[in-house]
């Protein structure tokens, strides 16, 4: 597991009473906790637990009922992200974040090559030299076991567990400091899932991001995360140290969930 | 504070486990525990089996919540306390000041032996290099076989992955040790290693909370024994 940044640094984002409603149904309730470089929180819960609406809220990606997400930025501002402009919202999704998303034809243009779908992030930063573009996608198709000779190729070309290495090297690329995955290893094959998370795992470490997981799988947040928040309803009925909140669990929901897989 | 202030307090610790798919069925473990451990004392957790012994350094380790009490370990220059601290604050704990041999090895899986030992020591800080050395030195002295080095551990045996553990246990410098029956599945000359390797950290300084059950390797490295069936709760919840 990657190992933290010391305890001094300030929050990268901090959530504080995020609530969602969608007209008179929750979506979630009076979500807080913040996250430093280095540290990886997985939310768990069941389909329809608010997990996805959260992950919506602290990406900016829908504008919350109540409550604020703040995020400190590349400059050292703390920002909070309701009050950033649309083209500053876009920057940082372009450049300081990154989003993994299940289903990699969402986070992928599925119509141009794998280089291109690297580069294009790249040049969204500033980077203009075509021959330097192509030197570092293909670097970075290597890096997620991927055969850079493939480097033309369209993601259609690609498996799934190939398309899910992809879509992690166009968001990792940019040297992102936060990285949301939502179910990343969701509807792959066993053996591709582990070998997606080993990768995960060691880019995490040797970048020392911050990664927000939604999972519903425990075995993932086991192997990648150092916290575990579990929502329920769109709650968070229990939080804490991965290993305490699964060798321990306090809550019922919690229980169950640990008691209904067969190794957690 | 003072030198011979306790490296580990633990102070009225009581747990339970309630198990809400039982109707909310509360199993006491322990009630009101209290102990410490000073630098370079082993203290050996005694008593019968199921009274509570692994429990108690899950609880030290951050592992299981408690109902009540404080676990006061000291760190560098303060007291954090176990109970209330944070989960940023276990993980600083865990990887400056506590390490713990548990009963079985729990590594990632697919990560290379030399890796997962050599792992706490990196996270200190020390040298690839350095902690390399460090891996393969613990490694050979406790006769793990060099060709197993670069596999992963899920398939050695049980008495070469505790081995395993012990090396990565024991790799990194830090101020309490918590040993949950280091030396069960351990033939005679491994078990004489791992003694040594015990008194040479008591040596240091080092304070260790453990539990043994083999009673020669007991008596060699206990500085004292805590019965902890005296810490058993007597009512039993409704």
């Amino acid at each position: 597991m990657p190992m933290p940044i010391p305890i001094s640094t300030p929050p990268l984002l901090e959530a504080r009473g995020l609530t969602k409603f969608y007209g008179d149904r929750l979506g979630c309730r009076d979500v807080s906790f913040d996250i430093r470089e280095g540290e990886v929180l997985a939310i768990v819960g069941e389909s329809g637990s608010g997990k996805s609406t959260l992950l919506s809220l602290l990406s900016g990606q829908l504008p919350a009922s109540a409550g604020e997400v703040l995020y400190r930025t590349r400059a050292g501002e703390i920002r909070d992200l309701a009050a950033l402009s649309e083209a500053e919202r876009r920057f940082l999704f372009r450049t300081d974040w990154g989003f993994v998303h299940q289903d990699a034809a969402r986070g992928l243009r599925m119509g141009v090559s794998a280089g291109g779908n690297v580069g294009e992030r790249l040049m969204a930063v500033g980077a203009r030299s075509y021959g330097a573009i192509r030197a570092k996608a293909e670097d970075w198709l290597d890096r997620v076991e991927i055969d850079p000779t493939r480097i033309d190729e369209p993601p259609t070309a690609y498996s799934g567990g190939m398309r899910q290495r992809l879509q992690i090297a166009r968001n990792l690329v940019t040297a992102p400091r936060l990285v949301f995955m939502d179910e990343p290893t969701g509807g792959l094959d066993v053996s591709v899932q582990a070998r997606l998370l080993d990768l995960v795992r060691r880019l995490v470490a040797d970048m020392g991001l911050a990664v927000i997981v939604v999972t519903h799988d425990l075995a993932v947040a086991r192997l990648l995360s150092h916290r575990i928040m579990v929502m329920k309803q769109g709650r968070v009925i229990e939080e804490g140290l991965t290993d305490r909140v699964l060798d321990d669990p306090r809550a019922a929901y919690t229980q169950l969930l640990v008691s209904s897989i067969l190794q957690p | 504070m003072t030198h011979s202030d306790p490296v580990l307090s633990v102070e009225g610790v009581a747990k339970s486990f309630v198990m809400h798919l039982r109707g909310g069925l509360t199993i006491p473990v322990v009630g009101d525990v209290a102990f410490t451990v000073a630098a370079g004392e082993c203290v050996v957790l005694g008593g019968p089996s199921g009274a509570g012994k692994s429990s108690i350094l899950k609880m030290v380790w951050g592992n299981y919540g408690i109902d009540r009490g404080a676990i006061r370990v000291r760190s560098a220059d303060r007291l954090v306390d176990v109970a209330t601290a944070t989960p940023r604050e276990i993980l600083g704990l865990r990887r400056t000041t506590m390490g713990y041999v548990s009963q079985f090895l729990r590594a990632v899986p697919r990560v290379a032996t030399l890796d997962v030992v050599m792992e706490p020591a990196l996270a200190q800080g020390l040298a690839e290099t350095e902690a390399r050395a460090r891996a393969q030195g613990l490694l050979t002295r406790l006769n793990v076989p060099e060709r197993l080095w670069t596999l992963p551990p899920a398939t050695f045996s049980g008495g070469e992955q505790q081995r395993v553990n012990i090396a990565r246990g024991l790799i990194a410098d830090v101020d309490l040790l918590l040993l949950d029956e280091p030396t069960a599945s351990l033939d005679a000359a491994n078990r004489a290693v791992v003694v040594d390797l015990i008194e040479a950290k008591k040596a240091a300084g080092v304070a260790m909370l453990g539990i043994f059950h083999d009673g020669d390797v007991r008596d060699r490295v206990a500085t004292r024994i805590v019965d902890v069936s005296a810490f058993a709760v007597r009512e039993i919840a409704a």
